[in-house]
């Protein structure tokens, strides 16, 4: 890659543009040197992929969980990026208990103490843990 | 205690984290270094595609070596004397960077991205291998250099911990690691030598198939069956997430290709090869393909065409690149 050939690519996504990265590239001697670069096209694309997907998901959980089909820790795992497997070992929670947690006649049931441990593993209040957003 | 008075951490921005770590550590012990020469001694370069682990639901795919495996090899190539350490609980691993940075020394941390406020969200997932450096404390924060970032910056203590503790693959587990001592001078030309081997051993010689560039043929005849196994969304989904292990931040461009490009040339001038020159000069077309590679991905990615044929040319340009890469390593692993 020459210096004229760095991509800068800026998106204003999610603070995207907030970071500039170094790259390395070749003069027009041919050697090598640091370049700044706010963005290219390639990784942009990919990334906006990745969050769109996530945010697809976390809409449809939404919808699952205001139908009673899905408990709010649903909702909150998906907003943290978690699944199952990940969620279970922040909680320290056997994985087939999640699973369990996340209908919610089970979830009305959970004690306070496996509350915070979903609370803190989310790093919210078991009050939030408990409720999802209205207006969305 | 005026003549205790630690030096100043100087913060460099670098193209990736953990070379980046290595370099601003060693600089600041009074060594002369730079980034890609961190990299080169650390043979930080790889490539791996295991698809039965999955790191936030997408086959992992890496395009350098393990975390920690860079800093350790340039101290050890160097003689340069090191502590590393993993904690079983946040409380301790605290403890001992307090305890460190106390005494004046700079630690350099593993951590995920999730928990670094400072980082723009576009960048924060759960991605558990990267590294900065802690300088300093202030109150309830730490004072930080992030090598991808531009300038120093801050962090509460809370969200460091979480950091350093983050679950899932990798475990950090509070991992952190700094120099004690400089202990040798003038071993450059040897450890350039043996970083240089070792990248070529590690590329070429793993009898499985998910590493060096078995590795890029596996993705290659994977990528191939992508549109006619998975739904369309997953398909991109797992193509997006090759050119993001390749091009974000942390990798230089073309998946580190360029940097260690960087370094061979770096290197070719300090031992005044010439052989070594060339090596730098291909890479750098290796790198190229890489990043066209990554164009025409992003472009199925974007049109979230699952046509047989774009996966197939894609594969094809895949296939090429590991045949270019095997031929590459291969040299190098002979090289005297």
């Amino acid at each position: 890659m020459n210096l004229n050939e760095v991509p800068q690519d800026e998106l204003d996504y999610k603070e995207r543009n907030k970071l500039r990265k170094l790259m390395y590239a070749v003069d027009k001697e041919g050697h090598y040197t640091g370049v700044t670069s706010v963005g290219w096209e390639a990784e942009n694309v990919a990334m906006k992929e990745a969050w769109e997907d996530i945010e697809e998901g976390l809409s449809e959980t939404l919808k699952a969980v205001k139908a009673g089909k899905e408990s709010p820790l649903a909702y909150h795992m998906q907003k943290h990026l978690m699944d199952v497997s990940l969620l279970s070992k922040y909680a320290g929670i056997w994985q087939w208990r999640v699973k369990r947690h996340l209908r919610p006649e089970i979830f009305a049931k959970l004690s306070q103490k496996i509350l915070s441990k979903y609370a803190s593993a989310l790093n919210i209040s078991i009050d939030e843990l408990k409720t999802i957003p209205e207006n969305k | 205690m005026i003549e205790n008075q630690p030096k100043p951490f100087i913060h460099y921005q670098h193209a990736h984290c953990e070379s980046g770590v290595t370099t601003n550590l060693l600089r600041h012990a009074g060594m002369e270094m730079s980034e890609p020469m961190a990299f080169g001694i650390g043979a930080g370069i790889f490539f791996g595609h295991v698809p039965f682990l999955k790191v936030n639901g997408t086959p992992a795919t890496t395009f350098r070596i393990w975390p920690g495996a860079i800093f350790k090899r340039v101290a050890k190539r160097l003689g340069v004397k090191i502590k590393t350490q993993r904690f079983s609980s946040p409380q301790k691993a605290e403890e001992a960077l307090n305890a460190a940075l106390d005494k004046g020394i700079p630690v350099g941390i593993q951590c995920s991205v999730y928990f670094l406020p400072y980082l723009p969200e576009a960048f924060r997932f759960h991605f558990n291998a990267h590294n900065l450096v802690v300088y300093g404390r202030e109150g309830k924060e730490y004072l930080v250099s992030d090598p991808v970032m531009e300038i120093p910056t801050r962090i509460a203590a809370e969200d460091l911990s979480k950091a350093r503790f983050a679950k899932g693959t990798p475990e950090p587990s509070g991992f952190m690691y700094y120099i004690e001592k400089v202990e040798s001078e003038g071993k450059m030309q040897s450890a350039i030598v043996a970083g240089i081997k070792q990248a070529g051993s590690f590329m070429i010689s793993p009898p499985l198939p998910w590493f060096g560039y078995k590795g890029i043929y596996l993705l290659a005849k994977k990528l191939k069956q992508y549109p006619r196994k998975l739904a369309p969304r997953k398909a991109a989904l797992f193509l997006g997430n090759i050119i993001r292990m390749q091009e974000e931040i942390g990798t230089g461009g073309a998946g580190f290709r360029f940097l260690y490009a960087a370094f061979l040339q770096e290197a070719a001038e300090k031992l005044q090869r010439e052989d070594l020159q060339e090596k730098a000069k291909q890479l750098t077309a290796i790198g190229d393909a890489w990043r066209s590679f990554a164009y025409n991905a992003a472009r199925i990615v974007k049109a979230r065409n699952s046509d047989l044929v774009s996966y197939d040319e894609l594969s094809s340009q895949l296939k090429e690149i590991g045949d270019r890469e095997k031929a590459f390593f291969g040299e190098l692993r002979k090289m005297k």
